[in-house]
């Protein structure tokens, strides 16, 4: 039979509208596309013309919704979309997919083994000595190594790579280079912060130097939403398996707790940061997003909380009990509200009209904002009274910028309730706001020790 | 004369294992098989037949591979195994006894009088 572009060209569609189907794999669709041919040629033989033969054979087939439900009888567990490395594909892929496992275990092998090196200079892990030094340093040993697997899977260029090589210099500059004592305040505040501004770093590599795309940025907002899912995932798994470990080493009288605290943990942890990455990366197209759903499920329950809060917080008249923690709880309960807003927006299709889910999202973030704004009144008088100190510097001036994001997001939020304004306002005012809490980070870091005299 | 969904069904895994116990062979071919060996009585359509090759090969009965022929699109051919001669060789044994009792009920039911209600006989 000659090649007939036609009916190659229908064929193909035909297979486009079988890929389509979860319940049909590459294989099956390969195997029933054979089946489609074998018909077509031999109806062919028999007289007809190709594209006859092509709609007899398509017909004979049945409908493709019959099809699929029989194959999804006898291969139901696809319905349920499983993780398959690529090193288990039956279907020829490309050599940099295949390395891509082994890239990552190189990596996060080497984030585990970066955790151990300071030991090998005298600087022992878990000893109280030695412990300022591993609280500061910390994020440089696993981020690193997790911005090293995104800059090979990303391809990024030399420029790029040269930057954020610079970037983990100064940090790790910054966390060591200043005289601090191991019980300064400043101290702290780098310990916090570094992982912060490192992160988002990392997240340079992420979108593979394109750090100017607001989609880009968002999908590293995205990222780092299920990045936190897995970690949490993960860190729940390696606290089962130090369990076990210690309990059955315990059983034959062998006391391995020593190897745990020094190996199994500080290692696991590091590669983890990078297991859990990947695992992201592998599983993007594969597995709902766990974030947003997430946010769909706390979004009422946190607004709900907040009004009842409010509420109460007239109701009885109780001033608020000015603590030293208050203001880092609040703190928190914006990055909470913030977390709720950012993934309620990553997964929103940014065309659709505004509904139910959209004012309760507002009414969150507005009282939210109202709850804080009579937290900042009360702290006020406080701050006057006692002078800055680096903790309390810190914690509003984290305060104000999350306050000014939500505020805001508020208004960008009422305009689009109202019809005024798209969607995707609000979305890039989210993803171009990254680039404040880096600054806020960096200036953390680099700025407050000298300025607070390594207080 | 069309044959019912459930004998269909019933009929389809000795048939396989049947045609693969002379050889390997793929889809179309097996499908091309059962319409000659039933004179076009079976119909059988692909949704029944590639879940049936899946499912026997999940239990074992048969093993899949792939073919390709040189220029060449390739083709997946489907082999019996030692489970799948047992398999088949338990099956032919319930069918014939079920054929056997058959047989049984027409011959007698050919001999005996029509069945008919006990107060039209007493007539």
């Amino acid at each position: 039979m000659t090649i007939d572009s036609d009916l190659e060209g229908q064929i193909a569609e035909w297979r486009a509208y079988m890929d389509r189907r979860r319940e049909l794999h590459r294989t099956d669709a390969e195997e029933l596309e054979d089946h489609l041919r074998s018909r077509i040629t031999e109806l062919a033989q028999g007289g007809l013309r190709t594209d006859e033969a092509f709609l007899i054979a398509v017909k004979r087939m049945g409908s493709l919704d019959e099809l699929s439900r029989e194959f999804a009888r006898e291969h139901s567990d696809r319905l349920w979309k499983q993780l398959v490395l690529p090193s288990e594909s039956d279907a020829p892929t490309a050599a940099r997919t295949r390395r891509e496992l082994p890239v990552m275990v190189l990596c996060a092998a080497l984030a585990a083994l970066a955790i151990k090196a300071p030991a090998l200079f005298g600087l022992g892990l878990g000893e109280d000595d030695d412990a300022a030094f591993y609280a500061r340093n910390l994020s440089l040993f696993a981020l690193p190594a997790l911005a090293a697997y995104f800059a090979w899977q990303r391809r990024v260029g030399l420029p790029v790579v040269a930057v954020l090589g610079a970037l983990f210099v100064l940090g790790a500059v910054a966390a060591n280079a200043y005289p601090l004592d191991d019980d300064a305040h400043t101290l702290v505040l780098t310990a916090i912060h570094l992982p912060l501004a490192l992160w988002l770093v990392v997240g340079v590599a992420y979108v593979g130097g394109d750090w100017r795309s607001d989609r880009r940025r968002m999908d590293f907002i995205r990222f780092t939403g299920e990045w936190l899912i897995y970690i949490a995932l993960l860190a729940l798994g390696g606290g089962v398996l130090t369990l076990f470990t210690v309990g059955t080493f315990e059983a034959i009288g062998i006391d391995a707790e020593g190897f745990v605290s020094q190996w199994l943990l500080p290692c696991g942890a590091m590669a983890a940061i990078v297991v859990a990455a990947w695992l992201v990366e592998a599983k993007q197209s594969v597995i709902e997003n766990m974030a947003p759903v997430l946010t769909r499920v706390f979004t009422p329950l946190f607004a709900a909380t907040l009004l009842a809060f409010l509420v109460a917080f007239i109701a009885t008249n109780n001033g608020i009990d000015v603590e030293r923690d208050v203001l880092i709880l609040f703190d928190l309960l914006l990055v909470v509200v913030l977390g709720l807003l950012l993934y309620a927006i990553s997964a929103r299709d940014l065309t659709a009209r505004p509904g139910l889910f959209d004012r309760l999202q507002l009414v969150l973030v507005v009282s939210a904002l109202v709850i804080d704004v009579l937290v900042l009144l009360a702290i006020t008088g406080r701050i006057t009274e006692f002078g800055f100190s680096p903790n309390k510097t810190a914690a509003l001036g984290e305060n104000l910028i999350l306050l000014a994001n939500l505020g805001w997001s508020a208004w960008l939020f009422l305009g689009f309730l109202r019809g005024r304004m798209t969607f995707a306002h609000l979305e890039r005012w989210q993803t171009r706001y990254l680039a404040v809490y880096a600054v806020w980070a960096w200036t953390v870091v680099l700025a407050f020790p000298p300025v607070f005299d390594f207080a | 004369m069309r044959i019912t969904k459930d004998l269909v069904a019933a009929s389809a895994t000795p048939l396989v294992l049947g045609i693969l116990s002379e050889g390997e062979s793929y889809g179309y071919a097996i499908l091309k098989q059962v319409d000659d060996l039933s004179g076009g009585q079976l119909e059988w359509t692909e949704g029944l037949l590639y879940p049936l090759l899946h499912r026997l090969e999940r239990l074992g009965h048969v093993e899949s591979f792939w073919v390709t022929p040189p220029g060449g699109r390739r083709r997946k051919y489907y082999r019996i195994t030692e489970q799948g001669r047992a398999e088949l060789a338990e099956q032919r044994r319930q069918w014939a006894t079920v054929v056997d009792a058959l047989r049984g009920v027409w011959s007698a039911a050919q001999t005996s009088t029509p069945i008919m209600p006990a107060w039209e006989a007493g007539r």
